[in-house]
């Protein structure tokens, strides 16, 4: 079912997954596994960036089914992979986001520019 | 019975501190039985208040924040401040999407979650000095705005 390559690290100290990060086709997913603040979004970005540059992106998925929490930091780290695939005609996604996560990209437009799918199966039968 | 009550904490401006800061919050707020929003909304703004200390007031030095917290009927006074470089333009700042730091991807909507998701924000600081921010929000009031389907006009 899972044919696409996955990459991830995992920190077994709090026995929980960070965020894992999964390809299929041209298709990047993002599990998120925590809240995406700051913090969090320095590394995603990083990680994130490498596998669109290596591996000829075109559209991403944040999966928020792991994440219950997002600031504006969140806003920056999906706004950034927005412009990069953009260009080829690319597109975001966000799949399984909560009340509070989807207030924050009411309130700031995104859904302008992003489209919200229920889950990441949905999306990315859409975004073929 | 006395419903008043007090915090302080002090912290490194280290950014795994967001994540504490905004749950101590959270936690102490627990007891004036906010909703799942209120509680969603007092986070994300300490959050954006921490992360501005962080990133804007220490940049990539280390100084210590402190947050306080007041709860008195059913207010909750949240403040964050910083021994950092303080803000130079306050109006500026607070514009939505005015970033001074682009090349972070920070969007600039940090001051505008604030006061969107706190019912009053009040912001001083002195140049070379630090920052303030003192953030009030009454629980229990009824709907949440943005919530509703109507979208927000006074942020982007």
């Amino acid at each position: 079912m899972h044919e696409g390559k996955s990459y991830g690290k995992e920190d077994k100290r709090l026995g929980k997954e960070g965020t894992s990060y999964e390809i299929r086709q041209r298709c990047l997913i993002i599990r998120l596994n925590d809240e995406l603040d700051h913090h969090n979004a320095v590394q995603i970005r990083e990680k994130a960036d490498r596998l669109i540059e290596r591996n000829n992106i075109k559209h991403i998925i944040f999966d928020f089914s792991g994440s219950g929490f997002m600031d504006s930091a969140g806003i920056g780290v999906i706004m950034g992979r927005y412009k990069k695939v953009i260009f080829i005609g690319g597109s975001i996604a966000v799949a399984s986001v909560n009340s509070a996560v989807d207030r924050i990209f009411r309130l700031s437009g995104l859904y302008k520019i992003i489209n919200k799918y229920d889950s990441v199966e949905t999306a990315l039968s859409q975004l073929k | 019975m006395d419903n008043t009550n007090k915090m302080v904490l002090e912290f490194e401006s280290k950014s795994q501190n967001e994540s504490f800061a905004r749950t101590v919050v959270a936690a102490f707020a627990a007891t004036m039985d906010p909703t799942i929003e209120e509680l969603a909304d007092i986070k994300t703004a300490v959050s954006e208040a921490v992360t501005n200390s962080i990133i804007h007031g220490y940049g990539d030095c280390i100084g210590m924040i402190t947050m306080r917290s007041f709860i008195s009927g059913n207010e909750i006074t949240v403040e964050i401040e910083d021994s950092g470089t303080g803000i130079q333009d306050i109006s500026k700042a607070m514009e939505p999407l005015y970033t001074s730091r682009p090349e972070l991807e920070r969007s600039g909507m940090g001051f505008s979650f604030m006061e969107a998701f706190m019912d009053d924000l009040e912001v001083e600081s002195e140049f070379g000095k630090g920052t303030l921010v003192r953030m009030k929000k009454r629980i229990g009031k009824q709907l949440a705005k943005g919530y509703t389907q109507q979208t927000e006009q006074n942020v982007v």
